[in-house]
C-alpha cells in the first residue's frame, strides 16, 4: 500500500534534503576537478610533445574504459593496500572528478580544434605566445562550443555522483538507503529521493539556460561564420559523435 | 631591412620552396606574382615562421628569426623569442582572421594589449588612430561578422599596424574578396606604401603592382624565375613562363 503520509512527512525530511545538499557538493566538486583534469589532458593531447600527449591519451582511455563504480571501489577499497588511505570524500571528489575529467577532456579538445586555423595563425603573427594564444584568442572562443555540452556533462554527474553512496559517503542515495533500513517505507522514500534528483536536475536546467543565452550573441556570430568557413562543421559533428 | 638567404621547404615529399633568396630594402614594396601552387604564400609565411624553413634563414632588421647561434651550430629559440621577434612583423592574411569574439577595437587593441603590454587606454587611443587610418573609425564596436569582406581586411591592417612593424607582410590580400571591395583595401595598401613602409606582397593584383611596387618577383616552382621594376616585368618579360602567366592574369590572350 501507499501511503500518502509517510510521502509527505519524507518530502520535507532534513536528513534526506541534506543528504541532496551533499550530493549537490559533491558534484560541483567533481567538476571543478573533473575541469582541471580535463582542460590539462585536452592541452596535453593537442601538443607537440609525445611525452605529453601519450599520458593524457592514456589517461582519457582508461578512465572512459572502465566503470566509475569500479574506479571508485578500487580507489576507496583497493588503493589501502597500497598504502594510499583517502577518506571517503577524497575518494568519492577524486574517484568522480578524475573520471569525469577524462569525458570533459574530449568535449574540451573538440572545442578548441572547431576554433579555426587562421585564429591561431593571427594571433601568432602579432607576436602572442603560445600560452596568450590559447588565453585571449583560442579559449574564449571554445568556449562558446564547450557550454552546452559541458552543461549536460554536469547533468550527468549529479546522477552518477550517487555511485558513490556504494563507497558509503553519506549522499542523498546512501542516506536514503539508511533511513528506508529503519522505517521500512520503501516506494515512499525513495520516490521522495528520486524527485530530489529531479529538482536538482531541473534547476540546473534553468541556469543552463541562461548560460547558454548569455554566449548565444557570440554563438550566432560563429554560425555566421560557420557557412564561411567548411571546417567547423566537421569537427562539430565529431563533436556530436562524441556525445553519443 | 628582410634578408632570406636559401629558403627551402618541404611538405612530405613536396619540394615546395628550392632556394630563394631575397633582399628587401626598408621602405622598399616587394609583389611576388606566381601561378597558385608556385610557393609564393609558403615563402611569404616562413618569413615570419608561421611555416619555419628547412633550411635557409632570415634576417630581420639584421636579427635572425627563430635561431641563434650557438656553439655547434644553429639553435632554435625558445616560443617567447620568436614571440617577440614577430612583433615586428606585421602579416594580413587572405581570410582575414580577426578574432571573431572580439569587436574591431579589441581586435587592433589585442596587440598593444597582450603583447606590448600597453595599458589600457593607451592602447585604446592607439587602436582608434589605426581605424581612422584605415577609415572604419566608426565601425569600431562592431564585430567582425557585422562587417563587409572589405572592412574586416582594413581592420586587419590595422590590427596589424598597431604593433608598428618594421615590415608587413600580405597574403593574397584581397583574393576572397567581391570585386567591388577590392579597390577599398587597395586603396589602403597604396597610401601605406607611399607613406615608406616595407611591404611584401603577395597578389594577382597587377594592376596594383604597377602602381605601387618597386620590385616585382615572379615566382613558380619554389623559384624566383624573374624580378624586376614593374615596368621591366610587365611590359618585357624576358622569360616564357613569366609571359605565359603575365598574359593569363592581365586577360591579354596571346601576345
Amino acid at each position: 500500500m501507499w501511503d500518502w503520509g509517510a510521502f509527505f512527512h519524507y518530502l520535507h525530511s532534513a536528513y534526506l534534503l541534506k543528504g541532496a545538499g551533499i550530493s549537490l557538493a559533491l558534484s560541483v566538486g567533481a567538476m571543478i576537478i573533473g575541469l582541471f583534469c580535463g582542460t590539462g589532458a585536452a592541452l596535453m593531447r593537442r601538443s607537440r610533445y609525445r611525452l605529453l600527449r601519450e599520458p593524457a591519451s592514456f589517461y582519457v582511455w582508461l578512465f572512459r574504459g572502465t566503470p566509475v563504480l569500479v574506479q571508485l571501489i578500487i580507489i576507496y577499497t583497493g588503493l589501502p593496500q597500497l598504502g594510499i588511505k583517502l577518506g571517503v570524500i577524497s575518494s568519492a571528489l577524486i574517484g568522480l572528478g578524475v573520471n569525469e575529467g577524462a569525458y570533459l577532456a574530449e568535449i574540451i579538445r573538440a572545442g578548441i580544434s572547431a576554433v579555426p586555423r587562421g585564429q591561431f595563425e593571427a594571433a601568432r603573427a602579432i607576436g602572442m605566445t603560445r600560452t596568450t594564444t590559447m588565453r585571449v584568442v583560442v579559449m574564449p572562443q571554445a568556449l562558446r562550443i564547450i557550454i552546452p555540452p559541458l552543461g549536460n556533462a554536469f547533468n550527468g554527474l549529479m546522477k552518477t555522483s550517487s555511485l558513490a553512496s556504494v563507497i558509503s559517503m553519506e549522499e542523498l542515495l546512501r542516506r536514503t538507503e539508511l533511513l528506508i533500513q529503519v522505517q521500512f517505507k520503501v516506494l515512499e522514500i525513495f520516490i521522495v529521493a528520486a524527485l530530489y534528483y529531479l529538482l536538482l536536475t531541473t534547476l540546473w536546467g534553468f541556469v543552463q539556460q541562461r548560460l547558454e543565452a548569455h554566449f548565444s550573441r557570440s554563438v550566432r556570430a560563429s554560425d555566421l561564420s560557420r557557412r564561411r568557413t567548411p571546417q567547423i562543421l566537421t569537427i562539430d559533428s565529431a563533436l556530436t559523435h562524441d556525445a553519443t | 631591412m628582410v634578408e632570406a638567404v636559401g629558403i627551402h621547404k618541404h611538405f612530405g615529399d613536396h619540394h615546395v620552396l628550392r632556394g630563394i633568396d631575397l633582399t628587401v630594402q626598408k621602405g622598399e614594396v616587394v609583389v611576388i606574382v606566381g601561378p597558385s601552387g608556385s610557393g609564393k604564400s609558403t615563402f611569404l609565411r616562413s618569413l615570419n615562421h608561421l611555416d619555419p624553413p628547412d633550411q635557409g634563414w632570415i634576417r630581420i632588421d639584421g636579427d635572425l628569426l627563430g635561431f641563434r647561434q650557438g656553439n655547434q651550430g644553429m639553435i632554435a629559440v625558445s616560443d617567447v623569442v620568436l614571440s617577440r621577434q614577430r612583433q615586428h612583423i606585421g602579416m594580413v592574411f587572405q581570410q582575414f582572421n580577426l578574432f571573431s569574439h572580439m569587436t574591431a577595437l579589441q581586435n587592433v587593441m589585442s596587440g598593444p594589449l597582450q603583447v606590448l603590454r600597453s595599458d589600457k587606454a593607451t592602447a585604446e587611443a592607439e587602436a582608434l588612430r589605426q581605424l581612422a587610418l584605415v577609415g572604419l573609425e566608426g565601425k569600431a564596436a562592431s564585430y567582425p561578422e557585422q562587417l563587409s569582406g572589405g572592412q574586416q581586411q582594413r581592420v586587419a591592417i590595422a590590427r596589424a599596424l598597431a604593433m608598428h612593424p618594421k615590415v608587413m607582410l600580405f597574403d593574397e590580400p584581397t583574393s576572397s574578396l567581391d570585386p567591388e571591395m577590392v579597390a577599398e583595401v587597395l586603396q589602403v595598401m597604396l597610401a601605406l606604401a607611399r607613406q615608406g613602409m616595407t611591404m611584401i606582397i603577395v597578389t594577382h593584383e597587377i594592376q596594383f603592382a604597377n602602381k605601387a611596387a618597386d620590385r616585382i618577383l615572379f615566382v613558380d616552382e619554389g623559384l624566383i624565375v624573374e624580378q624586376g621594376t614593374p615596368a621591366d616585368l610587365i611590359a618585357n618579360p624576358h622569360n616564357e613562363r613569366t609571359q605565359k602567366f603575365l598574359s593569363l592574369v592581365m586577360g591579354r590572350g596571346e601576345t
